[in-house]
């Protein structure tokens, strides 16, 4: 973004401004993000800086938020309600996802446009809508505060982005590689371990962590259909928030910007993989 | 006659061809079914169901079965009561019904139209027993004079049917009235329209800063080479990965009246220490920290719109004469037309089904209509209220979707980058 020589002064300004302007938005964007990691290392229960902590003494920060979700039972006790909940909602959502994807890549699958739109309303439906539905439909099953009805409701949420995900890693996938294949005398179920699954690899592996984090920042439907036993870490914030807001939940709010980071961090690894498989060169 | 050319297995090709497309065909949809039915399971129903529930009145004809039959006959214009024979039919109805105890549920299923129902056969369950024969007329009336008044028995009447309207019309704060037909609530019984009116004002609020602020990035984003696009990327998207619950949180520890933003401005002596901002538990909370968490779903569409459009467009302008300016106005800002409808649309239809954020940090004056059907779900337990006004939203947001579609198309929908 260097600047010609002849650009004229209102130019100028006005370059310089516009990034101003921009770093003013990046830095509204992150900042509420950032604010929240030292903030978690206080040492008194307030939500703010303390004068110990600007002055960078160290007798103001504490990990005792830290120690309280590593021993509170109920932060526990969510930590591995959401890991599980989102595991099983996962490899639910991974499965049917993509054997479906692979369905719907096919060259003649009937009412393609009518199936998509199907599986992918519940990405599109707003929550609350989907959690009064559920709640509603699952309380005639008797799945209401139960696990399985959690499990259920996640992994019908993440379904749309492995779907997603997946048909776009199969977009423009060359047919005669299958052709190829069966010519040389590969089985089908040859052609499935040794051509389509490398290729679709990532997609799933993205749609995965996709449904994943899906299910474990899920929050409304968890309220609804869930009951206490299955409190998520987002339950237990939102409760938190609402009843005794301890700066325990920045703690935890930190540590969950950790797995974001993580997580994003893959993902990213993975497009460039895919982009490297496929052939395409970055524009 | 020509001869029939023939696939492999001795097939007329034309033939050979539709078995192994049929069959290909199958294939696909066999592969699509699993989810098909999952979906339809765990999703689709419980939207059908809302929707039944919405207008499902069954609980009054069920638990009355002779009382919804014998006041078909009586004319609700006149002032006067209905017959014997109707008093005789809800005697019996109830002393069937409190054996069950259902009678509780049908009276708070019509107290919802016409408060003071529930009491009135809480309360006749336990005394109506002691009636032991007729005429039951007299004798319920003396009982509790409530049965003497024409406007209960026409709210039982009105709401007779298996079916009813009745769930809509209180969602768009209407009720019925005594001629039969609807009406308007009283002005301080209205809350529905406002707080839909109310939804709809501050998701398009949203929007609008969103693109505000959006926009500018997006662009940013465009023009700078690859390499430096792809870290300040990082930036769009670390918020959009991050749990929604944790960025409502550092909202709530920025703007609380002792949080971080107001702590500052007192500590440049800008406010004073009484004259700390409100900036949470109201509707400012809601659209600040809305329009931050909804940001990158507006700057992604616009910023993979704006990638496609040549920089020589804008040299071109430039070049036969026209200002910066107006070569931005006339020449580019048209071509990321698309990226706003898509991003727009998004943002409008995410914002207008918020509940999390609006319940922890809208206070009072900054909640939406998914805050009311979360209160009709857990709080009031008028289930079918909670579904009409979510009929309401999802047909709001249908809406919405297929205007989308006709913008983007649905199966241009991308997830992350």
């Amino acid at each position: 973004m260097a600047l010609p020589s002849y650009t004229s002064v209102p130019e100028r300004i006005w370059h310089y401004l516009f990034i101003a302007i921009c770093a003013a938005v990046f830095l509204f964007l992150v900042f509420p993000l950032l604010v929240i990691i030292p903030l978690s290392f206080n040492a008194v229960p307030f939500f703010t800086f303390t004068k110990e902590m600007l002055a960078f003494d160290l007798s103001g920060y504490s990990l005792r938020w830290y120690e309280d979700f590593f021993t509170n039972p109920n932060w526990q006790g969510a930590v591995r309600n959401s890991f599980v909940i989102a595991i099983f909602a996962t490899l639910l959502s991974t499965f049917f996802g993509t054997l479906a994807a692979l369905g719907l890549s096919r060259n003649h699958m009937p009412y393609r446009t009518l199936i998509t739109s199907l599986l992918i309303s519940p990405m599109i439906v707003p929550l609350i809508i989907s959690a009064a539905g559920m709640f509603f439909f699952y309380s005639r099953l008797g799945l209401l505060g139960s696990h399985i009805g959690v499990i259920l409701a996640h992994a019908a949420l993440g379904t749309p982005f492995v779907v997603i995900t997946v048909t776009a890693t199969l977009v423009g996938f060359d047919n005669s590689l299958i052709c190829a294949a069966s010519s040389l005398g590969a089985t089908p179920t040859q052609i499935f371990c040794k051509i389509i699954v490398p290729l679709i690899t990532p997609g799933v592996i993205s749609g995965a962590l996709l449904a994943f984090i899906t299910s474990f920042d899920e929050v409304v439907v968890v309220l609804f259909v869930g009951s206490f036993r299955q409190r998520t870490i987002p339950w237990q914030m939102f409760s938190g928030i609402r009843e005794h807001i301890s700066p325990t939940i920045l703690a935890v709010a930190t540590l969950m910007i950790l797995i974001s980071v993580i997580l994003l961090v893959a993902l990213e690894l993975l497009r460039r993989r895919t982009e490297r498989i496929r052939g395409i060169k970055e524009s | 006659m020509p001869e029939q050319i023939l696939s492999a297995g001795r097939m007329p090709l034309k033939k050979a061809l539709a078995a192994s497309q049929r069959k290909d065909k199958l294939t696909a949809f066999l592969m699509v079914a699993p989810l098909l039915a999952f979906i339809l399971i765990t999703f689709l129903m419980p939207i059908v169901d809302m929707l039944y529930r919405s207008v499902d009145n069954s609980i009054v004809p069920e638990t009355l079965p002779r009382t919804v039959v014998a006041i078909e006959e009586w004319n609700p214009d006149t002032t006067e009561l209905p017959s014997e024979a109707v008093y005789a039919a809800l005697h019996a109805d109830i002393a069937a019904a409190s054996e069950q105890r259902t009678h509780t549920r049908v009276g708070q299923r019509l107290n919802y139209e016409n408060p003071g129902i529930s009491s009135l056969f809480r309360s006749a369950g336990r005394k109506l027993k002691t009636i032991k024969a007729g005429p039951y007329k007299e004798a319920m009336i003396a009982q509790d004079k409530r049965w003497g008044d024409t406007d209960k028995w026409r709210t039982i009447q009105t709401f007779s049917k298996s079916f009813t309207w009745g769930y809509f019309v209180n969602a768009f704060d209407g009720r019925f009235n005594n001629a039969g037909g609807i009406e308007l609530r009283p002005e301080n019984e209205r809350i529905y329209m406002f707080l839909m009116w109310r939804t709809v004002v501050m998701s398009l609020t949203i929007t609008l800063m969103t693109l505000l602020l959006g926009f500018p990035i997006a662009y940013l984003l465009a023009i700078v080479p690859t390499r430096i696009s792809n870290l300040l990327i990082i930036l769009v998207l670390l918020p959009f990965w991050t749990s929604l619950l944790v960025r409502t949180t550092s909202w709530i520890a920025l703007l609380q009246q002792q949080g971080v933003v107001n702590d500052f401005l007192v500590l440049l002596g800008l406010l004073s220490e009484d004259g700390r901002l409100v900036m949470m538990y109201n509707s400012t909370g809601t659209m600040i920290a809305m329009t931050h968490i909804l940001l990158p779903f507006m700057v992604l569409p616009l910023y993979s719109v704006m990638k496609t459009i040549s920089p020589s467009y804008m040299r071109a302008a430039i070049s036969l004469g026209a200002h910066p300016w107006r070569a931005f106005w006339r020449i580019y800002f048209p071509n990321t037309i698309p990226g706003i409808g898509a991003g727009g649309i998004l943002v409008f239809i995410l914002a207008t089904g918020y509940y999390i954020t609006p319940a922890l940090v809208g206070g009072n004056d900054g909640v939406f209509i998914s805050n009311r059907i979360a209160y009709n779900i857990s709080l009031s337990l008028n289930w079918g209220l909670a579904a009409a006004l979510s009929v309401i939203l999802l047909a709001l947001v249908m809406v919405m979707f297929i205007v989308y579609d006709n913008i983007v198309g649905i199966n241009n929908i991308k997830v992350g980058s």
